[in-house]
């Protein structure tokens, strides 16, 4: 007689791909966020499992604040290639342009909140229902809070105090004309998990993920790469060190470490024994003991 | 990156593959150090990192506090920390060489029904804190029964703060022997328990020495170890279809597959299985799996299954087998959990979404309502207020099929929904009724027995 057992990483697949086809059941014109980055690469690769052999039913859209690293950008189009999907990309930039917004100013002046607008008015211009995005819980604490459907009023706020209980399998997407959902398929991935399937799957992944040489600076304990948005302040210099990303966003906000990790197995090895989270070397997170929770009020993936 | 050493455990592919996922919830009252233990068990197997250690130890003293507040790890939303008190369910995640777990945190005080019940429905085991000072205490009886009302199928008692009894055999014997005369009302398949103190860390992580007459593991190990395989049916073939799957391409011309996930029995390729409501009958041709073909599939796979005919069939219907199948049915005898401040409408109409289908239904009767503190059954008053359980009769505008919620939690469960605001207003499960009780409309049908 066999065993009815799954693996944890295999029930958090199932789980996934459950969540993914319900997005396509439930909504008429969900969309993919796609950023290039590895838990969206995971949520990709989930979702063509989910539908093969049918290509995925809707298409990846990615908020560009042209402040990425290019090695994500030139993943980012190599990827929606490879796998015959529909790549809708809106640029932070033309929302400056258009008044829709505008540059910070300051010392740190980060694109990283900008993006809510141009992501809300993408969301208008499509008539998106649905943006699947791939949030984790236990990436930080007001995501620790998170459904795996997140209901977004008309203004695109989530309202964190009021949200619909999520009781076993069942996901409530009902919504009003105007109002979108936000949908989290790894709700339940932790960070190794993530490395893990990466490395079952065999998935490519951006070159910045692995140890190489880059110009640094290093501001507040965040090393930022040198690129023309960044100001040095006085005292402040470049510096060449052997670094990676633990996680990728905007260049302006999101730090390396040093790590001489160059293969998977040494960057899960190096998961495995990471004493500080993800996240920490997020400058974005770093504002105030509240910025995500705020920035997700106001409509943040 | 600190140079400390690596959890030997959790690197190497291999094992890291072959663990398995415990959820589960933990209930108590206020002060009866919850968050001490959770912040232990997650302190212990390294789950929290040091910057979080360091934030916390910064927002704890700005606060003015004096002990490491570690309720803070989890109230991951402002005002949850402006006020001190926890909101809403936070879930949170360690891994031991052994399981990865998943903890369902659930809160004290505000709203606590709605977000125990939510916190319990995904549960394979519940976690019941008691002051060994105070020992079972109503609110033990509360969580006791949203544990066993819910169909967790273990439960952990773990007696608190026995260090301020002097780790007392005898007072840990008298919880032990007042809590099971109390849960013999329930229906609790498995309960455990456990004198600890969350604060010393004894029996937590490690046995302690200051327990010498009890003999069972420390907690830790109780997680690692109590057996969930049977925890899922296995017996009774069910598979809700979500969507299908037609690709129209040259390479897939003719595919038409039924994708959804198995919530019970085992179904493999040349099974003969029915689709209901219709009973149209048909022999599964082929079955996929997110790593290929599949020669079964069992609960909780997320699968595709193509047929060897064309069968009209779409969301919201089941395969089962010919010999074994769900009712299907209008009729709905069910607990009810109340979330919305709005009250249960006697004659009202919700949108009622089980497994993956969706219709509307009206509110026939309200049976009784529970005081959840003495288990007594209210028929006098009947109004189901938010946080209230209940039992109601429900006709629906289209067939369900529906086992009871003891047999399968997933084809046993529904939600309710406002048909104008779109919030989830309340959970179901359904009852198993006797065949007197189906034809008298089940009044009689015993709670306990849930």
């Amino acid at each position: 007689m066999s065993s009815y057992n799954l693996t944890h990483l295999a029930q958090l697949e199932h789980e996934a791909i459950f969540v993914l086809r319900e997005v396509a059941a439930q909504f008429e014109r969900p969309a993919l966020l796609f950023s290039g980055g590895k838990d969206s690469i995971v949520m990709a690769r989930l979702a063509q499992k989910a539908f093969a052999p049918a290509r995925i039913p809707f298409p990846l859209v990615h908020v560009d604040t042209g402040h990425n690293f290019a090695e994500t950008i030139e993943y980012r189009d190599w990827f929606a290639a490879e796998i015959g999907a529909r790549l809708v990309v809106r640029l932070v930039e033309d929302s400056i342009k258009a008044g829709r917004c505008q540059e910070e100013k300051g010392l740190n002046p980060s694109r990283n909140g900008l993006q809510t607008v141009t992501l809300l008015d993408t969301i208008e211009e499509f008539k998106f229902d649905a943006c699947l995005g791939g949030a984790r819980r236990d990436e930080e604490k007001a995501r620790a809070k998170e459904r795996f459907f997140s209901h977004r009023d008309e203004f695109g706020q989530w309202d964190p105090k009021n949200q619909r209980p999520e009781l076993w399998n069942l996901f409530n997407g009902r919504k009003n004309q105007g109002e979108h959902f936000r949908v989290f398929p790894l709700s339940n991935w932790t960070e190794m998990d993530v490395w893990q399937y990466i490395a079952r799957e065999n998935l490519r992944i951006p070159s910045i993920y692995f140890s190489h040489s880059r110009r640094v600076v290093n501001r507040n304990g965040v090393l930022l790469a040198e690129s023309p948005y960044i100001t040095l302040l006085e005292g402040e210099c470049y510096e060449e060190r052997i670094v990676r990303y633990r996680t990728v966003g905007d260049s302006t906000c999101t730090g390396a470490v040093e790590s001489p990790a160059a293969t998977l197995g040494e960057v899960i090895q190096e998961v495995a024994s990471a004493r500080v989270t993800e996240r920490g070397t997020r400058a974005d997170d770093k504002r105030s003991e509240s910025a995500m929770e705020d920035r997700k009020k106001a409509g943040y993936f | 990156m600190s140079s400390s050493a690596a959890p030997a455990h959790v690197h190497t592919d291999e094992h890291y593959l072959s663990m398995d996922l415990l959820r589960f919830t933990t209930a108590g009252s206020v002060d009866d150090g919850k968050s001490t233990l959770i912040g232990r068990l997650l302190y212990d197997s390294k789950a929290i990192f040091e910057d979080t250690l360091e934030n916390l130890e910064r927002v704890t003293e700005q606060r003015g506090e004096e002990n490491l507040n570690l309720a803070l790890l989890t109230d991951g939303l402002r005002a949850e920390r402006e006020q001190g008190i926890t909101i809403d369910v936070a879930y949170r995640y360690f891994a031991t060489p052994r399981r990865k777990f998943i903890i369902a945190d659930t809160p004290g005080h505000i709203q606590y029904t709605r977000n125990m019940v939510t916190g319990a429905s995904t549960a394979n085991l519940a976690i019941i804190l008691i002051d060994a000072r105070k020992g079972v205490i109503e609110q033990t009886c509360r969580h006791s029964f949203i544990a066993s009302l819910l169909g967790i199928p273990h439960v952990v008692v773990a007696v608190n703060k026995m260090d301020l009894v002097d780790f007392s055999e005898a007072r840990f014997n008298e919880i032990v022997a007042q809590y099971s005369e109390f849960a013999s009302r329930l229906s609790i398949p498995d309960i455990k328990f456990i004198p600890i103190s969350a604060l010393h860390g004894d029996n937590v992580v490690e046995k302690s020495a200051r327990t010498p007459w009890y003999q069972g593991g420390a907690l830790l190990y109780t997680l690692e170890t109590v057996y969930i395989g049977s925890d899922l049916n296995h017996v009774d073939p069910r598979f809700s279809v979500q969507t299908v799957i037609r690709p129209n391409n040259d390479a897939h011309h003719d595919f038409r597959g039924f994708a959804g996930r198995v919530a019970g029995g085992v179904f493999k390729p040349g099974d003969e299985i029915v689709s209901l409501p219709s009973g149209l009958p048909a022999v599964i041709k082929s079955l996929h799996g997110p790593e290929g073909e599949l020669a079964e599939a069992f609960a909780p796979m997320s699968v595709v299954m193509t047929l060897d005919r064309e069968i009209d069939s779409s969301r919201g219907d089941l395969f089962a087998k010919a010999h074994n199948q769900p009712a299907v049915t209008q009729d709905v005898e069910a607990m009810v959990c109340w979330f919305s401040p709005a009250k249960l409408n006697p004659a009202g109409k919700y949108i009622l979404r089980h497994a993956t289908r969706e219709t509307k239904c009206a509110v026939k009767a309200v049976r009784y309502k529970v005081d959840i503190n003495t288990l007594r059954k209210q028929t006098d008053d009947v109004a189901i207020g938010m946080n209230d359980i209940g039992r109601v009769f429900l006709r629906t505008a289209v067939p369900l099929m529906t086992d009871p919620y003891k047999r399968n939690r997933t084809t046993g469960s529904f939600i309710l929904i406002d048909e104008f605001t779109n919030a989830t207003v309340g959970a179901g499960m359904i009852l198993w009724l006797e065949p007197a009780e189906r034809s008298a409309a089940g009044q009689f049908a015993d709670m306990g027995g849930l």
